[in-house]
């Protein structure tokens, strides 16, 4: 059972990886600045696909930045921003996607597989272990047994 | 039997998705904006900066929005398709010319010929964004009530022209 859990922990510590982020030319005001990048940080550039907007270097990025600051500059919540780009370009632009909807089976559906299998594991765990049945020896088995020991005893 | 039939029902499924994968195109994102409204916009048309052109103007038929530049290379590889297209006069196809320089756009018209009844003229690519515009070129198809009901993103072939916009424009028209 410890073994099960520490190959458990180092499965999950696996998955928690930070992402690095590239630096970009700042403009302007830095708090306005560090706003947009962190929400480009959690926007997929639709262009490059593997790469957050604030990441790409395409011109597609470029012009959703351009259009983020704008917005932040209006006065937009960060909620704001994500739902006027969601209407547009539909849920893929967010790395994070949303929990309802078809995106659920993203979400559950791993969860439902760890469960299953570790149900599956810990089932035949058991019913192993109830056929391995404990049977003691009978009295002529034990005489059989001390034979066999004074037997190498007395050789040695 | 279990032993065996499990991991055959696993690999069956597993075959059928990946199948499946091959055929779609990471780069297509369906678009939200299918049976949404399209949005409204006001644009100078290209040739002639006096006059505006928007889909209100449009109402009561079926058109065709396709996002072109004259600096988009895979726009030039489906023009002679849409010029053929537009001749038939089956539908009219107006133009949003996506971040274009005006002089550069109409100089390309007239070299390579012009389907479009009108083009718009997004010069800041706002239009683009509310269409949810992310690779050019990008044909939308448009019904009677001004909404969006199909979208094509990349170049417009012969065949996608005759196994999808045909149809759709076809059974719109009704």
């Amino acid at each position: 059972m410890k073994r099960l859990i520490a190959v458990l922990l180092i499965l999950l510590s696996c998955s928690t990886f930070s992402m690095a982020k590239e630096a970009e030319p700042v403009m302007g005001d830095p708090v306005l600045q560090a706003r947009v990048m962190k929400l480009a940080g959690e926007l997929r550039c639709l262009v490059c696909q593997g790469e957050s907007l604030a990441e790409s270097h395409s011109d597609f990025a470029a012009d959703m930045l351009r259009k983020i600051r704008a917005l932040v500059e209006q006065g937009k919540t960060d909620q704001e921003i994500k739902d006027y780009l969601v209407a547009r370009y539909g849920d893929f632009i967010l790395y994070r996607p949303p929990f309802s909807g078809i995106t659920l089976v993203v979400w559950l559906f791993p969860i439902l597989l760890l469960t299953a299998g570790a149900s599956l594991l810990i089932f035949n765990l058991k019913r192993r272990r109830a056929r391995v049945k404990v049977a003691p020896l009978s009295e002529e088995e034990q005489t059989r047994v001390k034979n066999l020991l004074n037997e190498g005893d007395s050789k040695a | 039997m279990m032993r065996f039939l499990v991991p055959l029902v696993v690999f069956v499924v597993l075959v059928g998705f990946f199948w499946k994968g091959l055929e779609l195109n990471p780069s297509d994102v369906p678009s939200p904006l299918i049976d949404k409204p399209a949005p409204a916009f006001s644009l100078q048309e290209l040739e002639n900066p006096a006059a505006k052109i928007g889909p209100a103007d449009l109402r009561g038929k079926v058109w065709l929005l396709n996002v072109w530049a004259s600096w988009c290379v895979s726009c030039r590889e489906e023009h002679p398709v849409l010029l053929r297209y537009s001749k038939t006069g089956e539908v009219p196809i107006y133009g949003l010319n996506y971040k274009d320089v005006r002089k550069d756009a109409t100089k390309w018209l007239q070299q390579f010929g012009n389907p479009y009844v009108v083009s718009g003229f997004d010069v800041d690519g706002q239009v683009g964004i509310d269409y949810g515009v992310y690779g050019v070129p990008e044909t939308y198809v448009i019904d009677k009530q001004g909404i969006i009901r199909h979208k094509h993103i990349g170049p417009i072939t012969d065949q996608v022209l005759r196994d999808e916009i045909v149809p759709i424009v076809r059974k719109l028209q009704g």
